[in-house]
């Protein structure tokens, strides 16, 4: 039985979104150079949130060269000044934690609780950690003195908007390199705050420039002549278009794509937590994480104690109004990311696996999509093999490590994967044979400035976060 | 000249597997030294031939990755040890291959034995140079370390034709991958002895697969092939780079762009962490208890 709760929705007083935004090219607002614009909306309501700019090759070419007469002065500044600007950031970042958490959970859909507690301290804490590296490149094991590239431009996904912000632009200032960012095409607010926070801790003009726009607006960015770098997260068909774009130049590549994690249960794993870390795996962020624990591999003598324990905790998961204190699972970010979701799920059905979702009351307007398990799945399913990106678990089930391992590893993807067992030596064992970037062992998501994030094979290539994300933006 | 003897001459074969094949297409080439005389004919590798370089490959890496660094470095010195045992030999197939006087071959060889001895000092030290603990904000032991990308494919330098090789081999290896080089296709004589050498150096099979022929006709399939995890472009030329990056990004290849590079010089760590993936693990540390312990 679930328990019965008040709504206790968090205040949307505090924040002022403007009915229209420019493009911030050379640290001012400005209208597209063809007056083209376009709607983002609540994905929980569909109301329209704002109205931005639609950036078009002429921006972006304005943007580049805009970053590109900022990096001659950033790049000769002293680190211990670029330093003192990125410590600035964080701590208005802090200050304004939860104008953006509201913000980013309004155009995003994800749960306040998330925004509030996840997102927003992760990216203070980036801007924090990169501001303490910008005078002590020098000591970061790249040799002496390393460069900047130059002129980086970044595109990045919508399912955390300003945390993929910070993870790329934080590391890039730090290294001296300036920055023309283009937000997803369905949460481009938060990045246009952080234009203005930009503006508040005086950076020069310039050195970052935000683009909105979309999958267009992309492609003329990596293709411009004049930046340096490229450094993108999304889905990893349009890195390898990205990649096939940058052969043959000197443009610097780091690409953090899909995943397919598995999440490895031994016989010996404490259920409780074992079940937390699924449900937080999975349904984190309604599964639209690139490093969700997508595939459930539980080892088949407590398959179905585990399936059990898990469908009563699927049972208690609060799915609603995003701005609810109290909501767990939020709204999926668009109707075309919620057409794919749905689209899969149909296909686990047809191609013969079994789907499961509690009961639960899904809101009339916006986008939604109950939390889903799918049983008897073969590793040969389209829910086994594809990112669906959404809170849908495919379970499979193992008998020995060895056959854990190899079905894990049957995966073009390899970004993140879990392991729950009591056992040091056969966590170790296991996470050694892993062909993932990041495998969490009794706990699953976690994430911190300090901890290179990144991929295996096909889930792409560099690490964003500590010392290992500088060597993205420098000359190395 | 009454005590003229007949030499033997040697057949030059691809290293394949541990093994000695010729191509299975059953063609070769000839081999001329600088000044056009014939010295050998060599292997034309077909893309047949690359892809059986590619199964070999895999085959290794599992107990390659898998050896302990410090196993790796005794073989990796190893190699050196054999390679002093035939400098004369290398000095020879380098001077005929480069047009080199004796004394400048023997630089290279020189400098190539010894950087057989910089990589085999590498295998168990670089892991502490480019990972470590990771100290997280929470209860959390976090560790990255450095592992093999998996099977690496290498255009040779095309014209330093035996330190360039080595230079391009050695790091690949010694971070734990299998690789398939495609030698220098002027010069391939000396990459094809190396074989010889890697043979007899307790090296496993298909750890290292040589190939001669031509970079334009094997190297795209390499590039293309779904199970190569990255391509090192040192010997290609701007054109055929392009092509193989494009090819590359197929399956996401890390990809080593040519860039000009002085083989005599000193090598950094480049070329080893280019072919090298970072893996972070997380695990809860758990806690003793408010109180702390002072014990």
């Amino acid at each position: 039985m679930a328990f019965e709760y008040a709504p206790a929705p968090e205040s949307r007083a505090v924040v002022d979104i403007a009915p229209s935004y420019g493009l911030f090219v050379d640290g001012e607002f400005r209208e597209a150079s063809d007056g083209k614009v376009f709607k983002t909306l609540s994905p929980s309501t569909e109301e329209v949130l704002s109205e931005v700019a639609q950036a078009s090759a002429e921006d972006v070419d304005a943007a580049v060269k805009a970053a590109r007469k900022a990096f001659e002065k950033w790049s000769a500044l002293p680190g211990s000044e670029r330093a003192k600007y990125l410590f600035r950031i964080a701590r208005i970042i802090q200050e304004r934690s939860r104008e953006l958490a509201v913000l980013e959970t309004l155009d995003n859909g994800k749960p306040i609780k998330e925004t509030r507690d996840a997102d927003l301290p992760l990216v203070a804490a980036h801007f924090f950690y990169y501001a303490g590296w910008a005078d002590k490149l020098d000591h970061a094991g790249f040799g002496p003195d390393p460069k900047p590239l130059g002129v980086a431009g970044q595109v990045i996904p919508w399912n955390f908007p300003l945390l993929m912000l910070a993870w790329k632009i934080a590391p890039a200032l730090a290294a001296g390199n300036t920055v023309v960012l283009k937000p997803a095409e369905t949460t481009p607010l938060s990045a246009l705050f952080f234009a203005d926070i930009c503006r508040q801790a005086g950076l020069p003009k310039g050195v970052v420039n935000i683009l909105t726009g979309d999958g267009a607006t992309g492609a003329a960015l990596v293709a411009h002549e004049g930046i340096d770098k490229v450094a993108f997260t999304g889905s990893t068909a349009v890195g390898k278009e990205i990649a096939r774009t940058v052969a043959g130049t000197d443009k610097k590549l780091t690409l953090e794509l899909g995943g397919k994690g598995a999440n490895i249960v031994f016989d010996d794993a404490p259920i409780d937590q074992a079940v937390e870390g699924i449900v937080n795996g999975i349904f984190f962020n309604q599964g639209q994480v690139c490093c969700a624990g997508s595939r459930l591999i539980v080892q088949e003598s407590i398959q179905d104690e585990l399936l059990d324990a898990l469908k009563r905790r699927m049972s208690t998961l609060r799915v609603g109004d995003p701005l609810d204190k109290n909501t767990d699972v939020g709204a999926i970010n668009s109707a075309e990311q919620l057409a794919r979701i749905k689209a899969l799920a149909d296909s686990g059905e047809a191609e013969g696996a079994e789907r499961w979702a509690p009961a639960c009351e899904l809101p009339t307007s916006g986008y939604w999509f109950a939390p889903t398990l799918f049983t008897n799945v073969t590793q040969a399913h389209r829910i086994a093999r594809e990112e669906i990106f959404g809170p849908v678990l495919s379970v499979l089930t193992f008998r020995t490590p060895a056959e854990a391992v190899a079905k894990a590893n049957n995966s073009q993807y390899g970004l993140s994967a879990g392991i729950w067992t009591e056992k040091g030596s056969r966590m170790l064992a296991v996470a050694g044979k892993l062909r993932a970037g990041v495998v969490w062992a009794n706990t699953f998501n976690k994430f911190d400035p300090t901890s290179p994030f990144g991929g295996f094979k096909e889930s792409g290539f560099g690490r964003e976060g500590g010392r290992h994300g500088l060597e993205a933006y420098l000359d190395v | 000249m009454s005590d003229a003897r007949l030499s033997v001459l040697k057949t030059y074969k691809l290293f394949v597997g541990g093994k000695f094949p010729r191509s299975e297409s059953g063609r070769v080439y000839e081999v001329t030294d600088s000044k056009g005389k014939w010295l050998a004919n060599a292997p034309l590798s077909s893309r047949k031939d690359a892809r059986d370089a590619v199964v070999a490959a895999r085959k290794a890496t599992g107990g390659w990755a898998g050896a302990t660094a410090y196993n790796r470095g005794q073989i990796l010195y190893r190699i050196a040890e054999m390679l002093e045992g035939r400098r004369d030999q290398f000095i020879g197939e380098v001077a005929d291959a480069e047009g080199l006087s004796k004394s400048k071959a023997a630089a290279q060889v020189d400098a190539a034995i010894d950087r057989w001895v910089w990589y085999a000092g590498w295998t168990d030290k670089i892991a502490q140079v480019v990972g470590g603990t990771n100290p997280v904000a929470g209860p959390f032991f976090n560790v990255s370390s450095p592992e093999p990308t998996g099977v690496v494919a290498v255009v040779a330098p095309q014209e330093s034709s035996f330190l360039g090789l080595v230079s391009v081999i050695a790091p690949v290896i010694a971070g734990g991958n299998a690789v398939i080089v495609i030698a220098s296709e002027a010069s391939p004589l000396p990459a094809l002895s190396l074989g010889e050498v890697l043979a007899t150096s307790d090296l496993p099979g298909g750890v290292v697969n040589i190939l001669s022929g031509r970079a334009a006709e094997i190297a795209p399939s390499l590039a293309a092939h779904q199970d190569v995890n990255a391509i090192d472009l040192a010997g290609a030329d701007a054109e055929l780079a392009k092509a193989l990056e494009i090819a590359a990004a197929d399956n996401l290849k890390r990809v080593l762009r040519p860039q000009p590079v002085d083989w005599s010089a000193a090598p950094g760590t480049d070329r080893l962490t280019a072919f090298l993936e970072t893996k972070t693990v997380w695990h809860p540390t758990g806690s003793l208890g408010a109180g702390g312990s002072s014990y």
